[in-house]
């Protein structure tokens, strides 16, 4: 018997090191799990934040612009819509570089400056007109070649035939800046401005009303729909089959991939409703059927949370089920509906795959006025830049990526507030 | 906007008919101070009222909305002199996309004849009519139904039963919009895979080993008739899936293990936050981070041990996607190993085994069952990722194994077959929806054995 228990002990002593080891190593790469998913987030947030903030400055260039009447009006008579404004860029451009002489020279010197430089010449005269006949300071917009070359996203001492901007061009640029006529200032255009081609006057305030006006739209719908099934669910709700159907239903629905709601939204609002493509109202209904089981689900477990003293109580003053409902267990479950709306709105305002299938995907320049405007999203801006070939969009990118991180933020803070302020523990 | 101001008249009239209905229940009694002779309190008779004088009108408002432009439409088709007979469906259309482009003051494509414009006043005119017939009649039913309801008031009139009553309808409906929703999908996604497997034959839909879905715009072109085998994307679908998983399942599990069993409350604290933070990000940008930044990574680490690595492999996008749903795996995984009962814990430990021990040898298996619907709800929402695969995989159809080439998936296939302008009866377009049943199809069947062992397993240990 003792020379039994000797021996087990030997056993146990024996592989103990062995065990120790494997659970020292068991640890370790539980450790290791969970630094991966941590360190992903902080490099991504890294580069992010190296790659975007650049786009919230930008740069540019100060000139002399002589606002000549007979340049501008050669007949004696000033038309805004068809005067050379960019023929006044041209002359204080060269005005800048006397010394430039040759076509081809030239043009690549008018390449320095955005082609946004003529329309905000032209923005200027018509909130003044005083100022034909005047020489006037503007610093317009440099093109993004230069934005790059000033941000040091562009290398100049590599081959001239490998970078988008010329030696010349360069130069000029060097000595812009010793000249102190180069400046680098916040970047107004990306925040007033609709979609465009020409990266230094993209902007992201297009996609920013679309995603608002959808958000409308989600909001309005989901929200009381939402509460209203919940509220049936399990305040009403017969235990039988159809009720049954319902919750597994949704369930179900919340783990639907997006992109069949895009299918959806294209088969019925668009091809058999014949609602307008692109239009912000397609888009909220597709996202608030794509929001509409998240809410459902939170606003369940609200109700749920409510203790059932409440209802009793009010039922025996005599009030009626619905009284009880919407005078007691509402108000109380509100906070928890809301922080689930709010989650559910963040979801779906980082939602594109189901806005490519229903046209959201347009390039729109002009910043959409209603619900049946033509719009994108934010991620979609994202993804349309994303895709263009230019080093200056993947800088805004990163912008408008940001942006968008900074809106989902706020939402989430917003429903983490509300869920400690208001909600209450029984 | 006409119809916003028609919107505001119709919830001024409603206000206005709470306000009368209040009253004239309380008038019938004479005063507020007899309120109490009243069946209901002041207040349901209003609402009552309002409900009368709003559904009715809100339902006529919609239903007009939405088949009006379709009446007019025909209207206006009917109006033209040859049209309707001898021209073909699509230039149909883009004859009345130009009627209606004139008649919006726009630009129009081709030439405008007098019948077109003759058309498009036409046009105008009717808009402008159906305008005014909407208003009338939207008005005038909200006004009948708020008299009718009215009269209807009377000291002894049950009014809180009938609110109650149809406030409880309002309830059903909206519970049933989920229902209709999956409804929805189904009905859309079939009918048009219908249409597809017309055209296309299942078989070489299912089993077709070559996917090139160019149809021919001239008869004679090279390659006219497009080939839908979809086997290279289902291939490219699953090889991507397999990459994520065998990223998110270990470190999602270990995750889950690690804060669950061994860190500190502080460790906790901050950990979890942040996981949840990675499973709020957007997945468009996930996507730019794959093909922006992950993508070129992997293709020079391939190429530093000599490996040739396409642009767009499936290694990146697999990657990117299996480090988004760890979050997913990790807090499943939580879940399930907290369900287990800690006397089980308990007993492991109490006999002597380490806590490794305890994880591997006790609480893994009796959380397993919850442990696999969580790795399947993950699978199916690998599979039904857009984003990523569109931004970091290809576009062409590779049959492969090799995570280094590019592939291409089930919905890469749907977006790009669907953006973009598209005639919606080709069967380029059409064969998007059948790939969108066969996604809906197997994701379903994933959540739902998914989601069924994670409950089941829940209940088992309550």
């Amino acid at each position: 018997m003792a020379a039994e228990q000797r021996k087990s002990r030997e056993i146990v002593e024996a592989g103990l090191a062995r065990r120790r080891r494997r659970e020292k190593l068991f640890r370790a790469t539980g450790l290791v799990a969970t630094a991966v998913g941590v360190i992903f987030l902080g490099v991504f947030f890294a580069t992010l934040i190296v790659q975007g903030s650049s786009a919230f400055v930008q740069t540019f260039i100060e000139l002399d612009v002589e606002m000549s009447e007979d340049f501008l009006a050669p007949d004696g008579e000033l038309d805004l819509q068809y005067a050379d404004f960019d023929g006044l860029v041209r002359n204080a451009l060269r005005a800048e570089f006397p010394d430039v002489s040759g076509r081809s020279e030239r043009r690549e010197l008018y390449r320095l400056v955005s082609v946004g430089a003529g329309y905000q010449l032209r923005e200027m005269l018509q909130a003044d007109p005083s100022l034909v006949g005047s020489t006037v300071t503007v610093s317009v917009p440099a093109a993004s070649t230069v934005d790059m070359l000033v941000k040091g996203n562009i290398d100049a001492t590599i081959d001239e035939s490998l970078r988008p901007i010329s030696d010349a061009q360069v130069a000029w640029v060097e000595s812009l800046q010793e000249s102190g006529r180069l400046a680098t200032r916040f970047n107004r255009a990306l925040f007033t401005n609709g979609d465009s081609r020409e990266p230094e006057l993209a902007g992201i305030k297009g996609a920013l009303m679309g995603s608002f006006y959808m958000l409308v739209v989600t909001v309005a719908l989901a929200f009381p729909i939402g509460v209203a099934a919940a509220i049936y669910l399990e305040e009403f709700a017969p235990k039988s089959r159809w009720s049954d159907l319902i919750e597994v239903n949704i369930n179900n629905l919340a783990a639907v991939p997006s992109i069949v709601f895009g299918l959806l939204g294209l088969a019925v609002f668009i091809n058999w409703m014949a609602l307008p493509r692109s239009a912000p109202l397609v888009g909220g209904l597709v996202l608030s059927l794509l929001t509409l089981p998240v809410i459902i689900i939170a606003s369940r477990a609200a109700i749920q949370s409510v203790p059932p003293s409440i209802r009793e109580a009010a039922l025996g003053l005599g009030a009626s089920r619905m009284q009880v409902v919407f005078h007691h267990v509402l108000p109380l479950a509100l906070p928890g509906m809301l922080t689930g709306t709010i989650i559910g709105m963040s979801r779906a305002l980082g939602e594109s795959a189901p806005l490519l299938m229903i046209g959201m995907v347009a390039f729109i320049v002009d910043v959409p006025g209603g619900f049946t405007d033509p719009a994108t999203a934010l991620p979609v801006q994202v993804y349309l830049w994303a895709d263009s070939p230019e080093r200056a969009f993947a800088e805004r990118t990163s912008a408008a990526i940001i942006v968008l991180l900074g809106f989902l933020l706020i939402m989430n803070l917003a429903a983490v507030i509300i869920r400690k302020r208001m909600e209450r523990k029984w | 906007m006409q119809n916003m101001t028609l919107i505001l008249l119709l919830a001024a009239m409603a206000a206005v008919a709470f306000y009368m209905g209040r009253r004239r229940s309380l008038a019938l009694v004479g005063g507020p101070a007899q309120g109490s002779r009243l069946h209901s309190l002041p207040g349901y008779y209003g609402y009552f009222t309002l409900i009368w004088c709003l559904l009715p009108a809100l339902g006529i408002f919609l239903l007009w909305v939405m088949i009006e432009p379709k009446v007019i439409v025909a209207l206006i088709v009917e109006s033209l002199p040859d049209a309707s007979s001898t021209m073909s469906a699509g230039e149909l259309n883009l004859l009345v996309n130009n009627i209606q482009n004139l008649a919006a003051g726009d630009a129009i494509s081709g030439d405008m004849d007098a019948v077109m414009r003759d058309a498009a006043d036409r046009y105008n005119e009717y808009v402008a009519a159906s305008r005014k017939m909407l208003a009338t009649l939207t008005l005038g039913i909200a006004g009948v139904g708020g008299a009718i309801a009215l009269r209807r008031i009377r000291p002894e009139f049950r009014a809180r039963n009938r609110v109650e009553q149809i406030v409880l309808y309002l309830l059903i409906a909206a519970s049933s919009i989920a229902i209709l929703t999956t409804l929805g999908i189904v009905l859309s996604v079939l009918f048009e895979a219908i249409r597809f497997f017309r055209e296309v034959p299942l078989t070489e839909f299912l089993f077709g080993l070559n996917w090139s879905p160019q149809m021919a715009i001239r008869a004679d072109q090279v390659g006219s008739s497009g080939s839908f085998g979809a086997v290279p994307l289902f291939a490219g679908t699953l090889l991507i899936t397999t990459i994520a998983m065998v990223v998110a399942v270990p470190v999602g599990l270990m995750t889950a293990i690690y804060l669950a069993e061994y860190s500190s409350g502080r460790v906790r604290a901050i950990a979890k936050p942040l996981l949840e933070i990675l499973a709020g990000i957007p997945t468009v940008v996930y996507g730019f981070f794959a093909a922006l930044t992950v993508a070129p990574w992997v293709r020079t680490a391939g190429e530093s041990v000599g490996l040739e690595v396409a642009s767009e492999s499936a290694l990146a996008a697999g990657l990117v996607m299996g480090i988004m749903i760890i979050p997913l795996v990790s807090s499943l995984s939580d879940d399930a190993i907290h369900a287990v009962p800690s006397a089980m814990r308990d007993g492991a430990l109490g006999l002597g085994s380490t806590r490794s021990e305890t994880m591997v040898r006790v609480i893994l298996p009796a959380a397993l069952p919850g442990i696999v619907g969580g790795i399947l709800l993950a699978v199916s929402r690998a599979i039904g990722e857009t984003m990523i695969v569109v931004m970091a995989a290809g576009l062409a159809a590779n049959l492969t194994a090799n995570p280094f080439e590019a592939v291409t998936t089930v919905t890469v296939q749907i977006v790009t077959l669907l953006v973009g302008d598209q005639e919606f009866d080709s069967a380029k377009t059409l064969a998007a929806f059948a790939l969108g049943l066969m996604l809906f199809v197997v994701t379903l069947c994933l959540n739902v054995i998914g989601l069924t062992f994670v409950r089941k397993y829940r209940e088992q240990y309550e």
